[in-house]
Order: structure tokens, then sequence, then C-alpha cells
């Protein structure tokens, strides 16, 4: 017997763990998954490289690309406008909610007050009523209050979220009492103790928080379609809607503006990737 | 440097009363360890001296001042937390810093506060590390620098020690009391570790249930504790407790009595031959032994009450085998049974 062949059998067990038929049927799901989200994707980006004579051509690879239809697209002025719209309400939306919903949910986390309870099960309690329910009562106070098609309007809404209040309370709950009391000796005051000590050390959920917040919002639909009528206050997805229906058939520019709404998605999403699949884990609830 | 008094001190959760009404007083520059079983009120006594907690009767001084109003920041303590509270997202040199956060201190003073305590702590070389990358030992330097560049009129300690393991605490120990050597400022410390209250204090405060049994020297409080409780708090193993009565003047042990003797398992030696005239003499069937080194533990039953001697190392009696141990008359405790309070020695 030598060390060789030792080694040789002990070896052996360790490719076939990794061929267990629970892995090869795990695998292929998720290819068939993978492959039945990103196709459509790609035919969008493929099809927006296309003139008009070869849209029914369904190579992916188109044979002449071309970048026409950007040009054309981006040289209407109104989908920069858009583009710049959803922005703006997606990241003030998002700082809003990093702000608000992580001050709330320290408060709940970490000061014990009278009607603390109450307040927290209150907050929670809106997660269980549906947006669709709750579209009337905001469009009535928007009209009363004259909200009516401005950004704020769009805005109010997703200000602060029960969810995001929830996960930071969750979070602020891991924060041991020792490094806020270490603080207050130190001198610092609560809201100090809070921005300079609390935050940092919840950064993980703060950018789940945050990553959540602004891809909700950029891909917004239902509410800033009722709120806003002007033209130059739709976000992107309202403007592309109406854009669709006005270019009819021509799906090249359809698909252009549906890869320019989609491309700040995708930067996100390879920017905070590693971010993005912890949050997920983090926030498990998030439906 | 400052004096700490607690007068009638009292804390209330809610109608459940923690600490009953202390008194204590620490001197300029002492190093005062509190001790007692887990639930007893330190970490009460300690939080209601650096404003974490309020006080919900008597007084608190520090120096001249009655601080029972004071916010954390104005009492001028610096606190060290058992899991050290020292920030992962900052470098050891901004952990140090944070100490100094509020102070109006220039720039320069701040970082020579910070390089100075980083060299007595022997932080030098990792100033610009983050904590993720320091062992226990040093994470608990670094919170003791914190503390220190602050120069505060005291130190509080609540269990510093408690998550390093026994060799590091051993070295830790050494070191703490170095540095108070060293900066002379008055301590408070508290531990559920007896053998940190023996080593490292001038005064020893024993607690228990909210009240304060006994306070003194770590020698006055081993040679002549108060009671029961203190006795076998103090000191490792625990004192043996065997009930009996005395006649003409002698120990005797067999269960019958008023009295309590307490033995101390140092002061109970294994040995063979006469028994000296005014000893108390135990035998019993050896159930285990430990052999330490230079001596060896030996815990015999004693008409069914356990009870552990010493035996000096080369002659380990065998287990099952009878031994019979003796004690001195001064070296033998005596506690009323009812009370459980000391009676003393007979010397
Ligand atoms: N926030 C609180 N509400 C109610 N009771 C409390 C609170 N904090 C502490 N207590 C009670 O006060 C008593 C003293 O607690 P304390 O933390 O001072 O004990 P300790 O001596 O430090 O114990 P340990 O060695 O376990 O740290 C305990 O009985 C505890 O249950
Ligand atoms: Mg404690």
């Amino acid at each position: 017997m030598t060390a060789a062949t030792a080694t040789a059998r002990e070896a052996r067990p360790l490719p076939m763990a990794r061929l267990r038929p629970g892995r090869i049927v795990t695998w292929t799901v998720l290819f068939i998954g993978g492959v039945l989200m990103v196709t459509p994707l790609l035919f969008m980006f493929s099809t927006s490289l296309k003139d008009a004579g070869q849209i029914y051509d369904l190579r992916l690879i188109p044979e002449d690309p071309t970048l026409a239809n950007y040009f054309e697209v981006l040289g209407d002025g109104r989908f920069l406008r858009w583009f710049l719209n959803s922005s703006l309400v997606a990241i003030a939306v998002t700082l809003s909610n990093v702000f608000f919903d992580s001050l709330v949910g320290y408060t709940l986390a970490k000061f014990r007050f009278r009607g603390r309870q109450f307040v927290f099960l209150a907050i929670l309690s809106t997660l269980m009523i549906p947006t669709e329910m709750l579209v009337i009562p905001w469009y009535l106070m928007s009209a009363n209050f004259g909200w009516l098609d401005t950004y704020w309007g769009i805005m109010f809404p997703g200000m602060m979220t029960a969810f995001g209040t929830f996960l930071m309370k969750q979070f602020f709950e891991t924060v041991p009492d020792d490094f806020l009391e270490a603080a207050r000796i130190d001198g610092l005051n609560e809201f100090a103790i809070w921005w300079r000590v609390a935050m940092p050390l919840v950064t993980p959920a703060l950018s789940a928080l945050a990553i959540f917040t602004f891809l909700g919002n950029w891909t917004a639909f239902f509410w800033p379609l009722i709120v806003t009528t002007s033209s130059e206050l739709y976000t992107l997805p309202i403007g592309l809607t109406s854009f669709a229906v006005e270019q009819a058939i021509r799906w090249e520019m359809i698909m252009t503006g549906a890869a320019l709404a989609t491309i700040p998605t995708l930067i996100v999403f390879l920017l905070l990737q590693r971010y993005i699949v912890r949050g997920v884990m983090l926030a498990g609830l998030k439906g | 440097m400052a004096t700490i008094t607690l007068d009638k001190l009292v804390k209330s959760y809610g109608k459940a009363r923690v600490i009953h009404g202390i008194d204590l007083e620490v001197r300029d520059g002492e190093f005062v360890v509190f001790v007692g079983p887990s639930g007893c009120g330190k970490s009460t006594t300690l939080r209601m001296i650096a404003g974490l907690e309020e006080v919900s009767g008597g007084e608190i001084r520090i120096g001249d001042n009655v601080v029972n109003e004071l916010d954390p920041k104005a009492r001028n303590i610096a606190m060290v937390f058992q899991n050290y509270a020292i920030y992962p997202h900052m470098t050891v040199r901004q952990n140090i810093a944070f100490g100094l956060y509020t102070t109006k201190l220039g720039k320069e003073e701040k970082n020579r506060r910070v390089e100075e305590a980083g060299r007595i702590l022997g932080l030098t070389p990792f100033l610009d590390r983050r904590p993720a990358a320091l062992s226990g030992g040093q994470r608990q330097r670094v919170a003791i620098g914190r503390a220190m560049v602050r120069e505060p009129a005291a130190f509080l300690f609540d269990e510093p020690l408690s998550n390093l393991d026994a060799q590091l605490r051993a070295q830790m120990r050494i070191e703490i009391k170095a540095l108070h050597h060293r900066l002379g400022t008055t301590i408070a410390y508290v531990t559920h570790d007896q053998v940190e209250a023996m080593t490292m204090a001038d005064r020893i405060v024993v607690m228990r249930d909210g009240h304060i049994l006994q306070s003194g020297p770590p020698m006055e409080i081993y040679d002549d504790p108060v009671d029961v409780f203190t006795a076998r708090f103090i000191g490792t193993p625990s004192m043996n407790i065997l009930p009996g009565r005395e006649a003409d003047g002698r120990a005797v042990a067999d269960g019958d009595g008023g009295l309590l003797f307490g033995i101390r398992p140092q002061d109970l030696l294994v040995r063979e031959g006469a028994v000296a005239a005014d000893a108390l003499e135990l035998t019993g069937t050896v159930t285990a032994v430990e052999p330490l080194g230079p001596e060896t533990l030996v815990h015999f039953d004693l008409a069914g009450q356990p009870v552990i001697a010493t035996a000096p190392a080369r002659a380990v009696p065998e287990v099952g085998s009878q031994v019979s141990a003796q004690a001195a008359r001064s070296e033998i405790h005596r506690f009323d049974r009812k009370t459980e309070r000391s009676l003393g020695r007979r010397r």
C-alpha cells in the first residue's frame, strides 16, 4: 500500500458528491429558469439594435446592428425628462426612507416609552393593507392638498414605509446596548449616537433597504399613473407606456425605450450585487 | 481623581427593589472590586454611578458633587464594558479617539493622548487596524485606551475580562492592576470572579441580593468573613462548612449543635500520625483526588457530607481508601447555625 493509492481512494468520493442527482435537478431547474428570465431581456436589447426592416428577423445577434434608435429616442426630449423624473423620485424617496425608517426603527428598538408597542403595532398593521386600497384615500388627499400632478404627489406615499421601519427596527435590535451606552458616556447626544454609532453598524440592512426602495420606485407604475396628468411629470414607466401607444407597432423604438429604462436597474444590480444577495437574505420576507 | 460616595442608594424597577439602600465610600485612587453572584445588583450599582440608570433613592457623590441628576458625560467618568463596545467600523486609532469626541482639546493634544494610550497599552502597531483584526485581549485594551484618553476622575469596569480565556484573563488582570498603579485613578470594578477580586482589589465589596455583606481589603475578607456566604464565596475551592458544637473548647463536627464550622481546604491537611491536642480531625472515604502539582485536593465523604482537604503533592491517597485530615484550632471559623453570622475563630 502506497500513499498514492490511499490518496486516490479518498479523493474518489468528492466528484461523486458533486454530481448527486439532487444537484443535477437543481442546476437544471435553475438553468431553465435563468434562460426563461434572461431571453426576453436579450431580445429587448437585440431588437433595440435593429432597424425597422429587421425586427421580425428573430436572430439574437442583429445582422447589421445600429444605434440609430437610441439617438432617435434620446433625441426626443421627453424621454430624457422622464428619465430625470424617475431618477429624482427614486433617489428622493430612497434617501427619505433610509433616513426616516431607520430613525423610527431605532427609536422603537432602543427606547422604552409609553405607547411604544402600540405605535409599533400600528405601523405593522399598515403592512397588511394592499396598495390598491390606499390609492383612493391617497388620491383624495392629494386632490385636497393640491398635490395632484406634482413631484411631491408622486413621492409622498412612499416617503416612509412600514416595511422599511420594521426591517430597521429588527436590525437595530441586534446592536448591543453597550455600544450605545459607551457613546453616551463619551458624551454624544442621542442623535449623534444614532447617526455616528448605530447607523454604521447596520449598513447591510441600510443598503438592502436602499436597493429595494430604489428599484421599487424606479419601476412603480400604478400610483404615478394615477397622480400625474401632464407628460412633463411622467416617470419612466408611465412615459414608456404612452410612448408605446404613440409608436403603435414600431417595436424597435419601444424596445429601445425599455432598454434605456432597464439600464439603471442593471447598473444598480451589477454594482451592488453583493449587497442585494445579502439584502434579500436579510429581508427574507419581502413579498 | 475623586472619591465616590454611595449614600443609602436604592434602585427599584417598578415595584421590584433590587438595590436596598447601600452605603459605600470609595477613596480617591482606590481600586474597589464589587463581587457577588449573578443578579445581586453589581452592574446596576455601577450603572447608577455611571449615570446609565436612574437612581430611585439615596445619593451618589463624585468628589463633592451630588451627581444623581447629572448626565453621564457630566460626571467625568469612563466605563469599560464586558463586550468591549468598540466600533467595528472605525480603526483602533479612531476608536480610542472616540473617547475625546466631545472634548475641546486641540487636534495635536488629542493625537498625543491617543498615541500615548496606544503606547502604554502596547497597541502602537495596531493603531490603523480595524477591531476585527485584533484578538480579544487587544480589543479589550482598545476599550481601556478609549477610557484612558479622557483622563477621567474614575474608571468603571463591568466584567471586562469575562469574554477572555483563562490565560489572557490572568495577564490582563496584571495589566489593569499595573495601569492603576501607574495612573492612580479611582477604579470601581465589577466581577463575579473572586480570583479577580482577590488579586486586583485594594478593597473588595461583597454583594448579595442588593445588599453589601462585607467590604474590606482582600486578606481581611479572606481571614475574617462576616458570614457563611462570604466565607464560601471568597477562596477556591470553597470553604468546607460542617455543623457541630464545642466541647471543652474543642470543635466537634458531629452534625449536632448550634454551630457551623468553616475550614478552608488549604487549612485541612491530610496527615498520618498523631493529632495535635486542640486540632479537629476528620476521617472519611476518598471519593476523588485532584493533583494540582504543588499539592493535591482530596475529596472525601464525612458521614454523607462532602469535604475537601489538601494533601502534599507526592502523597496522593487512593480513591476508596480512608483518610484522616486535621485542621488547627486557630484555622477553624465559627458561625452561628441559625443566622450564619460569624462568631470568629478561637486563637
Ligand atoms: N431593566 C430591568 N428591569 C427589571 N429588573 C432588572 C432590570 N435590570 C436588572 N434587573 C434586576 O436587577 C437585579 C440586579 O441585576 P444586575 O444586572 O445588577 O446583576 P449583576 O450583579 O450585574 O449580575 P451579573 O453577574 O449576572 O451581571 C437582577 O435581579 C435583575 O433581574
Ligand atoms: Mg452584571
